[in-house]
């Protein structure tokens, strides 16, 4: 492994899932060797009025590579990862190839190592994501995989999603799920309410989606697998988990950036920047993602992070593919929207984006306590710095950033992989 | 001009031109406006020569990505009564075959200087979209489920030209409202001019969602027909038969056609209208269709004056606005003396002729 310099990080606060304390972070062969006062080293980084996390982890991230390179690749996605404070992120299967046998995740995991940030990846649960039969998860498995998910669809049959659970969980493995019953949500574009009747645009209702939430609970209490709810968007989908907890089963579920920031009311005009699977909602669903989230039952933010070219997104609404960049915005936009909202604090925030899904995805060396001796997985972030988020889609190739013009708060500085300062003053050092 | 003014001006002119894209977008005196001019071309259109020089020099593209002859003959009828020249792009002889996206089509025949361009498209929001790609006004012939703002003017039209207002007149849209884009023009247009509209239809055929529509919604046409002015019946494709969303045609027309029985119940002086082509005997019986209080091809008559007026809205000399408020103050003094130098110009000719 590459030595690099020791670094000090100055000054900041420090967050982790302990609590909140001030103090320097000392930082040589790629652990914490020190915190305390006063720390000395080759490297100074100033955390002045700053917060220091653990690195954030995105269980969300669609990198394109292979197959569709000049929208993302897993370098560029990588880039775009780090800027925005993330040290680890979870690649979505659904690239052509589809990352479904250890080749294909064996080719990720290698073009990962070569990039800015822990790139780590999830496999198909059925071969091709074509919903007939499992893919082989135990070689994989092998290789690191630990989440499998057929995302972009989901598991249809219920008898096959019966046996992913069973032959999962005796691997130790999680199962995570884009719940979408396509016999309701088949040929539709946007979400099914007043917008949908207003635009003329074919709408899914809540209910394609809280089905198959309802059914994976249920399936989960008959196979005691880990299951993982993916971007949850409606507020019957957080009710339903928030009733599976307080059963004791150990569910998880993730929230993403847009469903607590904009509504089915931005397709008024038929951008189809704001076209998204699963779709943006209303209100008063954007208001019971925010509550589920400050009050856990949502237990991460991840991204959904969706890269697509400029002329896929100028297509008809109807048919132009779904899905809108998040990287470089998700913690600005949770501050901004959770944190100021009065729903949650900084380190509510924090602990939805960094340590709960490093364990969600069993991501050792991400979201550990700010103390000796484990990996330097960081990043500094500048709560005070106000920004207004533009057009050019940051390090993504791509640029379908639905948020240009919105002010934000918070602002990453700095970003530390595996003690390498990746991140300096808000560029990539390489 | 520098080329950094000349730029900045095609962006004012882009920004600032009228489109026709929804009747949303449209007040109630805009719209009233657009039917007192279309009274102008009714009267042109029954001369022996139904033709005005208004947009002579002037370019209006019919760009129909989805096949529609009535609706894009009739447009080009209303361009050539203004002596617009125009042009016609369809999807099956067009480079779109080639895969050519809409941004690329409208930019390349943009290019070749155009004034207007009128869209149809089978997928909801394209005119608008086109709309931020063009500096030409961009009209609406339909899209989708969305919109068909000319065919909502043509039938207020219509209905006026019976009823005289419609402030508080009582209208049923009878059929498939959900996957109708002339359902939802019509409603808006039908309720900004004052009258009630009652939706009949079964609610697989209806929005899940009807909350924010100013309508009252009903599945007994029997019921509704005694009360209304108005009975327009929408077209019953065949497709919503495999989607399973009525169980049977016959089932359809049992509850919700107009059979002769059910227009027997209409009062003496309402009338029938249908946006057209007609399924004779599943949304319509054959005689009723037939009757003189079925108004359906004064329907067809009218789309022509009304398109003409449209055309001569937003491109009439020297327009550039948008449909603003602005436009509303301006386009009456506007119209009528541009009404009248053209008819003065067509004297003249008439007399250079003689």
């Amino acid at each position: 492994m590459i030595r690099h310099p020791d670094t000090v990080i100055k000054g900041g606060r420090l967050i982790d899932a302990s609590g909140e304390q001030s103090g320097d972070i000392l930082i040589s062969d790629g652990h914490i060797v020190a915190v305390g006062q006063d720390l000395q080293g080759e490297i100074l980084i100033d955390a002045g009025g700053c917060i220091v996390s653990p690195g954030l982890v995105d269980l969300h991230a669609h990198l394109r590579q292979p197959g569709k390179e000049e929208t993302e690749t897993i370098a560029s996605g990588a880039r775009a990862a780090v800027l925005g404070g993330y040290t680890a992120v979870l690649a979505m299967p659904n690239t052509t190839p589809t990352i479904d046998c250890a080749a294909v995740v064996r080719e990720v995991l290698e073009l990962g190592r070569a990039s800015v940030c822990d790139v780590h990846t999830t496999g198909a649960i059925t071969v091709g994501r074509a919903g007939e039969r499992l893919a082989p998860m135990a070689e994989m498995a092998a290789l690191g995989v630990k989440v499998f998910t057929d995302d972009g669809t989901g598991v249809q049959d219920d008898r096959l999603m019966r046996r992913a659970m069973e032959y999962a969980s005796g691997l130790g493995l999680t199962l995570a799920q884009h719940c979408e019953v396509n016999s309701l949500s088949e040929g539709t574009c946007m979400h099914e309410g007043e917008w949908s009747a207003r635009l003329g645009l074919p709408g899914q209702p809540s209910e394609s989606e809280e089905l198959m939430v309802m059914r994976d609970i249920a399936l989960a209490r008959l196979t005691g697998a880990k299951i993982h709810f993916q971007h949850m968007s409606t507020a019957g989908s957080a009710a339903l988990i928030a009733a599976a907890k307080a059963k004791g089963m150990a569910v998880t579920a993730e929230a993403a950036p847009h469903h607590f920031t904009l509504t089915d009311a931005c397709c008024e005009h038929y951008d189809a920047t704001f076209k998204v699977h699963p779709p943006l909602r209303s209100q008063s669903d954007l208001e019971a993602i925010k509550n589920a989230l400050a009050a856990g039952s949502l237990d991460a933010i991840a991204t959904d992070h969706a890269p697509h070219a400029a002329e896929d997104k100028e297509l008809p609404f109807d048919q132009a593919p779904p899905g809108m960049l998040g990287l470089e915005y998700a913690l600005a936009l949770a501050f901004s929207e959770l944190v100021d909202g009065g729903e949650m604090t900084e380190a509510e925030v924090l602990a939805a984006m960094s340590w709960r899904p490093a364990a969600i995805a069993g991501m050792d060396n991400h979201g550990q306590r700010l103390v000796v001796g484990v990996p330097a997985n960081l990043c500094v972030i500048d709560p005070s710095q106000r920004w207004v988020i533009d057009a050019t889609g940051g390090a993504s190739l791509s640029r379908n950033v639905p948020y240009v013009g919105k002010e934000v708060r918070g602002k990453v500085r700095h970003t530390i992989v595996f003690g390498e300062v990746v991140v300096r003053d808000g560029e990539v050092q390489r | 001009m520098n080329s950094l003014n000349a730029h900045e001006a095609r962006d004012k002119d882009r920004s600032q031109r009228a489109h026709l894209l929804s009747i949303a977008d449209l007040d109630r005196d805009e719209i009233e406006e657009l039917l007192r001019v279309t009274d102008t071309f009714v009267e042109v259109g029954r001369r022996p020569i139904p033709k005005v020089p208004a947009l002579r020099g002037r370019t209006v593209v019919m760009l129909f990505f989805e096949d529609s002859t009535r609706t894009r003959l009739s447009f080009e009828t209303a361009a050539k009564r203004l002596s617009a020249d125009t042009m016609s792009f369809s999807v099956s002889s067009s480079s779109l075959n080639k895969g050519e996206s809409v941004r690329d089509t409208i930019e390349t025949i943009e290019a070749m200087g155009i004034d207007a361009v009128v869209v149809r498209h089978k997928s909801s929001g394209v005119p608008a979209q086109i709309a931020r790609w063009t500096s030409a006004s961009v009209i609406n012939a339909g899209d989708g489920w969305h919109q068909h703002p000319t065919q909502a003017l043509l039938d207020a039209y219509t209905a006026r030209s019976h009823l005289g207002s419609l402030e508080g007149r009582r209208i049923a849209l009878v059929g498939d409202i959900k996957h109708s884009r002339v359902a939802r023009s019509n409603i808006e247009i039908f309720t900004a001019l004052g009258a009630q509209v009652t939706l009949v239809a079964p609610r697989t055929l209806l929005p899940a969602s009807l909350s924010a529509w100013p309508v009252q919604v009903s599945q007994d046409l029997d019921a509704v027909l005694p009360t209304v002015d108005v009975c327009y019946l929408l077209r019953m494709q065949q497709e919503r038969m495999t989607e399973a969303l009525v169980p049977s045609l016959r089932e359809y027309t049992s509850t919700y056609g107009l059979t002769s029985a059910r227009a027997d119940r209409m009062a003496d002086d309402a009338i029938i209208m249908h946006p057209g082509p007609m399924n004779r005997g599943v949304e319509i019986a054959s005689e009723v269709a037939d009757r003189p209080s079925a108004v359906i091809t004064e329907q067809v008559a009218n789309g022509v004056a009304v398109r003409s007026a449209v055309l001569f809205t937003l491109l009439g000399a020297g327009r550039q606005q948008s449909s603003s408020a602005a436009y509303a103050a301006n386009v009456s003094n506007e119209l009528s003396v541009q009404t009248d130098s053209v008819l003065a110009e067509e004297l003249a000719h008439a007399e250079e002729a003689t």
